[in-house]
């Protein structure tokens, strides 16, 4: 079963949340893909086994064979390869690798070559199996990195996967495929507000969800209203206690700060189980 | 004109409250929410909306099924595996149209894609420029560039030196467009493990662009001894912490109540807010040094 965790907002606690149910449970895969901000490592503290980087296969001119036609520079939907007079100006960092300009290219001056985008580690934390992409800084492109990650899956484990906030493109690619989406959100406004729009892009991507209201003490009750109106079910409660979030910022999981949230974790996750049951059976 | 960006790298460091809170100090500023995906800064600000135009961030594939013979080219061409069954998942499709280029019966089309809106609004604190992506959609990058170009003409039209931006979480495409070209960023962060290995990263980003950073540790009570982490991290490179700011229930409350801190509370955030906009003030008339 793969379960990944998400959210609109930031900072609500998605790898809180990913990490120590991972801490809770057996045979377990965890897979981060917020490659822009990985965390997951800080508090599951692998041992890294295997480094591998990922590049995107982008174009190299060859001159010699090139007329400068502006065939590959009409082709390409992102800008990213253009031509002046007799000379192919090429922007990596728009560049989708879809390999439309070396499939144009009448001439076939234009051969693929790999451009580093980011890495990919595995290991092991405990009994956990662990991985995680590390997005290049200064890299804008974070999906081709996360789609290379999911190839790691085992589908023989219980995979947790973490995304990054939002609802745009890496959230989706990240989620996507997955049998369970666990949307983690705080009762304020701002949590709400993007709780909405997370929800409405699960919704979309026809994956069962529900949610986990974090810091569940703080702000207004409208979160709550919200579930109960449209029907999503509400499974774990975590309030807002400052000896978690003291034990947080030392990369210290909650499981270990406080043992009995073990059991909750389980049962947080024989809750997703029973619901998936009922939802095949 | 100077353009400001709030940014942190990790997400619900407070960008967003900050940002409100310098909507309400600044003075003949437009505003501009660079966060289109999971915006909130409008929750604050009550943006009374006065233009609202669509965005049409690429084109996207159309299948004409009477054409198609299911020869099945365009589902081997296609790298980010968007056709299945002769059916375009346009979920996953990119947008670059191999498959309108290699379909032998010209079965494919592009069509301009719509993929969200953008607004200018008023608010009590001027003018502010904002947008709201698709959901699932691509382009985040292009719609935030397109959200700072409008507030750019706004403050050319209106002649207001001064251009504050609510940057997204994260270091990807969003992030790059609305911190390229800006005068000072600001780095929004915690002292937690977390928070200071999402900062050291965005922090590079902004470094890779040569825009000029500030730092602000919210929080930074939380766990003291990471908070001169960070102000040792900072030292090394010349950065300039501006602010550091206490845990307070109050924040939250005053996002309940709709207000932007400053507005809301006169304690000892509002306080430590006014100082830092004060000095991140004088800093934007005088540059910033990286």
């Amino acid at each position: 079963m793969i379960i990944s965790i998400s959210s609109g907002k930031g900072g609500t606690g998605k790898t809180t949340i990913g990490t120590n149910l991972a801490l809770s449970l057996e045979g377990v895969q965890y897979v981060d893909c917020d490659v822009e901000e990985p965390n997951g490592h800080i508090f599951l503290k692998p041992q890294i086994e295997e480094r591998i980087s990922v590049g995107i296969p982008v174009p190299q001119v060859d001159k010699s064979k090139c007329t400068y036609c502006g065939e590959c520079a009409k082709v390409c939907e992102f800008n990213a390869i253009v031509v002046v007079k007799e000379q192919v100006l090429f922007f990596p960092e728009l560049c989708h690798a879809c390999g439309g300009c070396s499939y144009i290219c009448p001439e076939d001056a234009i051969e693929e070559v790999e451009r580093e985008i980011g890495v990919i580690e595995r290991g092991k934390a405990g009994g956990i199996e662990f991985v995680h992409g590390i997005l290049n800084v200064g890299e804008p492109m974070a999906p081709p990195l996360i789609r290379t990650e999911k190839k790691f899956i085992d589908n023989g484990k219980t995979v947790i996967i973490d995304s990054s906030p939002g609802t745009s493109c890496p959230v989706v690619e990240a989620v996507k495929g997955s049998d369970f989406c666990l949307l983690v959100t705080e009762p304020t406004p701002f949590g709400l507000n993007d709780l909405r729009l997370a929800v409405e892009m699960v919704r979309k991507l026809n994956i069962p969800l529900g949610v986990l209201v974090n810091c569940c003490d703080i702000g207004d009750k409208e979160v709550w209203q919200y579930c109960e109106y449209e029907s999503i079910p509400v499974l774990m409660e975590i309030p807002h206690d400052r000896g978690i979030a003291e034990a947080y910022s030392k990369g210290i999981p909650l499981v270990e700060e406080i043992p009995e949230y073990r059991s909750r974790f389980q049962d947080l996750y024989n809750q997703i189980e029973k619901r998936l049951q009922e939802e095949s059976g | 004109m100077k353009e400001l960006t709030v940014i942190s790298g990790k997400g619900g460091t407070g960008k967003t409250t900050i940002t409100a809170a310098f909507a309400a100090l600044a003075q003949g500023q437009v505003m501009a929410d660079g966060d289109v995906d999971a915006a909130d800064l409008h929750l604050i600000l009550t943006p009374r909306i006065k233009k609202e135009e669509e965005f049409f961030g690429g084109r996207a594939p159309l299948m004409d099924k009477d054409k198609c013979d299911e020869c099945g080219i365009c589902m081997e061409l296609c790298r980010f595996e968007a056709i299945r069954d002769f059916i375009i998942d346009p979920i996953s499709c990119e947008g670059c149209g191999l498959c309108m280029h290699a379909c032998p019966n010209d079965a494919i089309t592009m069509e301009e894609k719509f993929s969200g809106h953008w607004f200018i609004s008023d608010t009590r604190f001027g003018p502010m420029v904002h947008g709201k992506l698709g959901i699932a959609e691509e382009n985040s990058g292009k719609l935030v560039s397109l959200v700072r170009q409008q507030a750019r003409l706004i403050a050319e039209e209106e002649n207001k030196d001064l251009i504050i931006i609510d940057g997204p979480p994260g270091i990807g495409c969003p992030v790059i467009a609305a911190m390229t070209g800006v005068d000072l960023v600001l780095a929004v962060t915690e002292p937690t493990l977390s928070g200071i290995h999402d900062l050291e990263r965005v922090l590079g980003v902004a470094g890779h662009f040569s825009v000029p950073a500030t730092v602000c540790v919210n929080k930074f009570d939380i766990n003291t001894e990471n908070t001169e982490k960070i102000k040792e991290y900072c030292r090394e490179r010349n950065i300039e912490v501006v602010g550091e700011i206490p845990y307070d229930p109050i924040v939250t409350k005053a996002m309940v109540a709709g207000q932007s801190i400053t507005e809301y509370d006169s304690g000892v955030v509002t306080d430590i807010i006014k100082k830092m906009w004060a000095r991140i003030e004088t800093g934007l008339g005088n540059g910033f040094e990286r």
